[in-house]
């Protein structure tokens, strides 16, 4: 049986590998991976927990984070491909139209 | 009775129906809709004398105004013998000046206007004199104020007007203070504002006293003195005299109305109708005869020197009103009141004669370009000779009847009386002086006008004469309801009024007495006139020679007891120097500017500041985001830990 801990430190890890890659990288593809590396670490920690302390419910949000992270990278590729039509470029700092 | 609702309220109609078609639609013909409406007012006012001659009085409330827990307050009318005097005086009065308006005003643009304004004023002076209550009362009080502005701020694109126009609101909100404290302070003591239940229980407060600051004052002296405030300053007493010489600004049949004959003796009106509350008050009936005499004897020194002839008259108004309130102060209301029906008709003839004066010269006013004019206006003349020798009190005509009445109940009265006596005295010389040094300088000698002018001199059209010689009619007869028995008359006046005005009876004075003062009032009245006929016509060199030996004497009268210049200093300086460098260059500026003006500023600025976070770079987000989550990780830690 492996003990909670294990599960907790491999969550975390994969979230800090993720938040350091989303802040290093530039390359909003490799960022969006960051993103899901960070929600997969929470989704880890959840799942864990819920076993842990027998309650269904981690499983449950567990499910909505999938589902909305699946949501989230369909609509952020589709804005990735709507940019690289304009502008043939991946690197975030380039892209500032928006900026206020 | 109640067809007396209708007297105020014709002249609203009246008002209304002008206000609404007059500019568009009736324009020259405006004059119709308020002349009639105060004609009706004029006949319904005489049926209403007749019955209460009859014995018939009326105390109608037409509805409740104001319910609110115990304070109540209904519109009503109250139809006694005083009121019915006031109703004939106001509106017959107003008729002859609204039909001498017609020739007067006329082709002037603002036509239609100055009827809706004369027939507003009518209804707000009736709405005043058949109050039944207080409120009322202050309601026509401060409605014939706003007439009163409208009207002689009436040619406003004149800079003079539209200042004596605020000028007369301004000076009456001094005195209107007072008198809406006196109102207050009756409702509080009484919980009513209805005449009958204030002046029935009135004596039950005559040892009560109430304590202002550590000074102990009589709670029945307080309400008079307030009351008698508002008097003032409608009435134009010292110290509040200063607007009534500026409202000559308005045009001349306004001056006649209101600020002759009516609107400024309202004060007097309403001491009369208090008179329950004066008459237990011996201070603050000693203040009004005082405040009388001194403001009848002032104002009169002040006419012997002015040359416009509209002010002479105006400071002949402040001064009989003076005689009233002598009157009304020495307990002898009635001899008040019959001076203020007397007064109505020849001192608005006078005005109106002055009118006459001024639309033949082109609105010329100042008497020393005048002169003469006797032989091109003989009707404007001669009823205005009658008006003078009326107001210089030669025996037979209204004025005498009056005045006489009045210097002696002042005589009689003893005390303060015989003070106010003197001055009431003296006064009557210069009355008689001035009114003739008018007359001369006006009608008789050389004409010393222009030649434009003097080619320009017409007599008036009969629409201005006919009310001329109507009034002059009242000049001359008014007096004659009121002899008195020492000459064979029997004071029907007096006697009439006596129901709501006590008639004084004085023990111990005899009939030589009143021989005397009487025989002392038409001596003083002659020898004004004699001096005056020296002074203008014998020997025009003496008024200058005198003006020159007594130049300081002169000069101060001149410049009327520099009181405008003092009031200029002590009150309208620091308001300004208040206004100007605190209230806007502070206050608005700083404060006010500040905040409002600050407030975005800041919002701005803020803004500013923030968006430099939004710097688009999406790693400094990712930063941000993280630091939080470090934050909330931190948090949770130390929570943990103790």
């Amino acid at each position: 049986m492996v003990p909670l801990h294990w599960y907790l430190w491999l969550g975390s890890l994969m979230f800090c590998i993720g938040m350091a890659g989303f802040l290093i990288r530039r390359n909003i593809i490799i960022m969006f991976l960051c993103i899901e590396l960070m929600l997969n670490g929470v989704n880890v920690n959840l799942v864990a927990l819920s076993h842990y302390m027998q309650d269904l419910r981690g499983q449950v949000l567990t499910l909505m984070v999938i589902a909305v992270a699946a949501a989230e990278a369909a609509v952020g590729l589709a804005i990735v491909i709507a940019l690289f039509r304009n502008r043939p470029t991946v690197h975030v700092d380039e892209i500032t139209e928006m900026k206020g | 009775m109640e067809y007396t609702v209708w007297i105020p309220f014709l002249p609203l109609i009246g008002f209304i129906i002008n206000i609404i078609f007059g500019k568009k639609i009736l324009r020259t013909q405006a004059h119709w809709p308020s002349t009639l409406a105060v004609f009706g007012s004029l006949v319904l006012s005489i049926m209403a004398l007749w019955d209460v001659i009859n014995g018939k009085t009326l105390n109608y409330d037409l509805y409740n105004w104001i319910i609110s827990d115990n304070f109540r307050v209904s519109v009503g009318f109250l139809v006694d013998q005083l009121t019915a005097v006031m109703l004939i005086v106001v509106t017959s009065v107003s008729f002859l000046v609204h039909v001498y308006s017609i020739g007067y005003m006329h082709g002037d643009s603002g036509y239609p206007r100055f009827f809706a304004y004369l027939s507003l004023f009518t209804f707000s002076m009736l709405m005043l004199v058949m109050a039944n209550n207080f409120l009322q009362l202050y309601f026509g009080w401060e409605a014939v104020g706003l007439c009163s502005y409208l009207l002689i701020g009436f040619w406003y694109e004149k800079r003079s007007a539209s200042d004596a126009g605020k000028k007369a609101f301004i000076v009456n909100r001094f005195g209107d203070f007072g008198f809406g404290l006196g109102v207050i302070i009756i409702f509080l003591t009484f919980g009513t504002l209805h005449y009958v239940p204030v002046f029935g229980r009135v004596e039950e407060i005559v040892t009560q006293s109430v304590n202002i600051y550590g000074l102990e004052i009589n709670l029945v002296t307080l309400i008079a003195l307030l009351l008698f405030c508002g008097a003032v300053g409608k009435s134009a007493q010292l110290p509040l005299h200063v607007w009534l010489p500026d409202a000559m600004e308005g045009p001349t049949p306004v001056s006649a109305l209101i600020h002759a004959a009516t609107m400024v003796t309202a004060g007097v009106f309403m001491v009369a109708r208090c008179s329950p509350i004066f008459d237990l008050s011996h201070t603050a009936m000693n203040v009004v005869a005082v405040v009388g005499g001194l403001t009848a004897l002032f104002a009169a020194t002040i006419a012997l020197v002015q040359n416009d002839i509209k002010r002479v008259i105006a400071y002949s108004t402040i001064s009989q009103l003076g005689y009233m309130f002598l009157a009304c102060g020495v307990g002898a209301y009635g001899a008040g009141i019959f001076h203020l029906y007397t007064h109505a008709y020849f001192k608005a003839l006078l005005f109106l004669c002055a009118g006459s004066v001024m639309h033949a010269m082109a609105g010329e006013l100042d008497m020393q370009k005048m002169g003469g004019l006797k032989k091109y206006m003989p009707i404007t003349y001669w009823t205005m000779l009658i008006a003078s020798l009326s107001i210089s009190g030669i025996p037979g005509l209204a004025g005498f009847f009056s005045k006489d009445e009045i210097l002696f109940s002042a005589y009689a009265a003893g005390g303060v009386g015989r003070f106010v006596w003197m001055l009431g005295t003296l006064a009557a010389l210069l009355t008689a002086f001035y009114s003739f040094r008018l007359i001369f300088l006006t009608f008789h000698g050389d004409f010393r006008g222009t030649e434009e002018q003097k080619h320009h001199l017409h007599e008036s059209p009969p629409v201005m004469t006919v009310p001329l010689l109507l009034l002059c009619i009242g000049a001359v007869a008014s007096g004659w309801v009121g002899i008195p028995k020492i000459l064979g008359g029997s004071n029907h006046f007096g006697e009439f009024l006596s129901p709501v005005l006590h008639h004084p009876h004085y023990e111990g004075v005899t009939h030589s007495e009143e021989w005397m003062t009487m025989g002392l009032s038409v001596f003083v009245g002659v020898t004004g006139i004699l001096v005056a006929i020296l002074f203008y016509i014998k020997n025009p060199s003496i008024p200058v020679r005198l003006a020159q030996s007594f130049s300081f004497i002169y000069r101060v009268l001149w410049n009327k007891y520099y009181v405008d210049e003092f009031y200029n200093l002590i009150v309208v300086r620091p308001v300004l120097f208040i206004a100007k460098s605190i209230i806007d260059a502070f206050t608005d500026r700083k404060i006010i500017e500040g905040i409002v003006n600050g407030l975005p500023a800041l919002v701005g600025w803020t803004g500013a500041q923030l968006r430099k976070t939004q710097n688009g770079i999406l790693q400094h987000y990712g930063i941000i985001m993280a630091t939080g989550l470090l934050f909330i990780l931190v948090f949770v830690l130390i929570r943990a830990i103790t």
